[in-house]
């Protein structure tokens, strides 16, 4: 079987500056030839080859899950441009401005055929540093948008001053203190800040340390907010299975991304998960470490989250 | 489980053929056997054999009647070539995929353009916009009738009576791919999620038919109409439908089990006996019979999934094709 095809998600809201990421992503000297899959409203002044046309299509599964949604036209998509895969060696998905990024994620993970040939690689969110601040208000997108991210171009950062720009990084920080953050200007950015993330791949789940934590200037954004728990007792890991699962499948709609790596009790390796709404993912790793600390840690990012609740479960399934 | 080492094979006898890129559909156009590929080409193959290049991007999905093959491709064309290689362009959308294809009865011509179905018949071209994506065009075994599938449903539309109001078949989730029963009397679509649907025509009857392991890609009546076959398993699933009710209430035959892991990726029903084509996701076919499930090699694992097989009309010879654009021709 021939490696998977990396896909890498963009969003932002609008006038953020995601065309002039994707064009620098484009334009670069590296060698690779990208299919570009954009929304029919926004394909102007793109210069590839391949660039296809979504139409933002969510679908529901038949499932019973309401937050279990896929892009119908992304599966639609990926199946014609894996006929001829030879073409290319990366897929770029360019979303609008008020897509929810939920369902093209999840697309990677519900969608067999999909997820066998491709894989998401990461969700790079372009972000107005002027502007942000007033569409945390008044855009629900913006801020799903903010929460989903795993790299976060704080866009347009010669545009205000340092002390405007700190502010609005606190902003996101209490947001999602997990993702990767570079201040640009027309979205200058190193491609390998970009691109190869993995920010999927379970193998490549390494720590989970927020970036950034200054407790004294920590804003706590009212409505979405990270809940990060850990243990140095070992798990039991029926009882974790059991307690994460109905924790998804309840609170499932309001849990954007959720990750973890954890230790259970007489298990020599590390298991590590990651996960978009309802939909987990997760496998042993490697081996624990000798020099290593032996921690369960785990990360849920969500909108009006019940964290005393969130914690107790996590603290019942310690063995 | 029956390891392919020890079946009777047909492999050495397969005539193979290198298409160059991954093998979207095969069909038999007459006596000659034709491949549509992921680079646009149409591979005839046959007394004159012709490499006709038919689109600039990938071929989508294909169409046959038997003397033309019909391709849809990325490049907002549809293509129909002939057996002499003789291409004919038939639909020009500049920038839009043309996703589906279907052929019917008198030269009759459907295809999609993302959430709009076009129809041409010797009677004109109509045209009707649904809510969703379409994700699969069928004609009826008669008349000029074409089954739409869809984002919760299927719909039916007359092509000689453009302005009857469309009959649609409502089920929740989304459907990408149909066929009809060879008696006209169901419908069957294949659904985003790991099941088909199925609607009894005369009084809308709901038949769900589940428990795949993976999306069914491949379907297809065996000829005499009392067995769906489709992909999806490791097994290959044969639903019953020999009598009134369809396969409601009953349970399905499993033949023909893959290797390890490996799930069925295509099926072809012989036309005139009961025996089966498989196609397995490592490159595998095998020929299958339906009275007792005796299997003969066709092909050994190529480490490739079978993308596409297809009979020639008297059943005499069998054509595959898979994603690395490996492909071949059985003669019996």
């Amino acid at each position: 079987m021939s490696a998977k095809i990396p896909v890498t998600v963009l969003t932002g809201y609008l006038g953020a500056g995601k065309t002039t990421l994707l064009n620098r992503i484009l334009s670069e000297p590296h060698g690779k030839k990208f299919a570009v899959i954009v929304n029919e409203f926004g394909e102007i002044g793109i210069d590839n080859e391949l660039v296809v046309g979504a139409d933002e299509e969510v679908f529901e599964m038949n499932n019973g899950c309401v937050c279990c949604t896929v892009r119908g036209d992304l599966i639609r998509i990926i199946d014609g441009l894996l006929k001829r895969r030879g073409r290319f060696d990366g897929i770029l998905v360019e979303t609008t401005g008020l897509a929810d990024p939920a369902p093209v994620a999840q697309t990677f993970f519900l969608d067999d055929t999909v997820g066998e040939r491709t894989a998401l690689d990461a969700v790079v969110t372009v972000a107005d540093a002027k502007w942000l601040k007033d569409r945390l208000r008044d855009a629900p997108e913006a801020k799903n948008q903010i929460a989903f991210a795993d790299v976060i171009l704080l866009n347009k950062a010669d545009l205000v001053n340092p002390d405007e720009l700190r502010d609005v990084e606190l902003r996101i920080r209490a947001i999602n203190p997990y993702a990767r953050i570079h201040h640009t200007t027309r979205c200058e950015v190193a491609i390998g800040s970009v691109l190869g993330q993995g920010a999927f791949d379970l193998e490549r789940i390494l720590a989970i340390e927020p970036a950034f934590l200054e407790e004294d200037h920590h804003h706590h954004d009212e409505e979405v907010q990270s809940i990060a728990l850990s243990s140095e007792k070992p798990l039991d890991p029926d009882r974790f299975f059991a307690w994460v699962q109905e924790l998804v499948a309840r609170e499932g709609p309001k849990i954007l991304r959720s990750k973890g790596i954890l230790s259970f009790k007489d298990d020599p390796q590390r298991f590590v998960f990651q996960g978009v709404h309802m939909v987990l993912d997760g496998d042993h790793q490697r081996e624990w470490r000798a020099d290593e600390k032996r921690e369960s840690r785990i990360v849920f990012i969500g909108r009006e989250l019940d964290a005393e609740a969130i914690e107790k479960g996590f603290k019942s399934s310690v063995a | 489980m029956t390891s392919p080492e020890t079946l009777p094979s047909l492999a050495q006898k397969v005539r193979p053929i290198e298409t160059g890129s991954h093998v979207v559909a095969a069909a038999f156009l007459g006596e000659c056997a034709v491949f549509a590929t992921g680079e646009g080409e149409v591979l005839v193959t046959g007394e004159s054999e012709a490499r006709v290049k038919a689109h600039s991007g990938a071929i989508l999905e294909a169409a046959n009647d038997g003397n033309r093959i019909v391709t849809a491709g990325d490049d907002g064309r549809l293509v129909a070539v002939d057996r002499q290689g003789q291409s004919e362009t038939l639909v020009e959308a500049p920038g839009k995929w043309i996703d589906h294809v279907a052929l019917g009865p008198d030269g009759a011509l459907a295809w999609s353009v993302g959430r709009t179905v076009f129809a041409r018949t010797q009677k004109g071209e109509n045209k009707l916009d649904l809510p969703s994506t379409v994700g699969g065009l069928a004609f009826a075994p008669k008349g000029l009738r074409i089954a739409i599938a869809h984002y919760n449903g299927a719909t039916l539309i007359y092509l000689n009576a453009p302005e009857a109001v469309p009959e649609l078949l409502g089920w929740k989730g989304s459907h990408l791919g149909d066929l009809f029963s060879p008696d006209g009397r169901f419908l069957i679509t294949v659904m985003q999620e790991p099941t088909l649907h199925g609607w009894r025509l005369a009084d809308g009857q709901h038949m769900r038919m589940s428990g795949y392991p993976g999306r069914v890609r491949s379907i297809g009546f065996t000829a005499d109409g009392k067995w769906l076959a489709t992909s999806g398993a490791r097994e290959v699933i044969l639903w019953p439908f020999q009598g009134k009710d369809g396969p409601m209430g009953k349970e399905p035959r499993l033949l023909a089990p893959g290797q390890g892991e490996t799930r069925v990726s295509a099926v072809a029903c012989h036309p005139k006996h009961e025996v089966l084509a498989a196609g397995y996701s490592d490159g595998m076919v095998m020929l299958v019979r339906l009275a007792d499930g005796a299997l003969i090699l066709a092909r050994r694992a190529s480490g490739s999934p079978v993308s596409a097989l297809a009979w020639r009309a008297d059943g005499q010879v069998l054509a595959f094709g898979s994603e690395d654009g490996q492909a071949g021709l059985l003669a019996l």
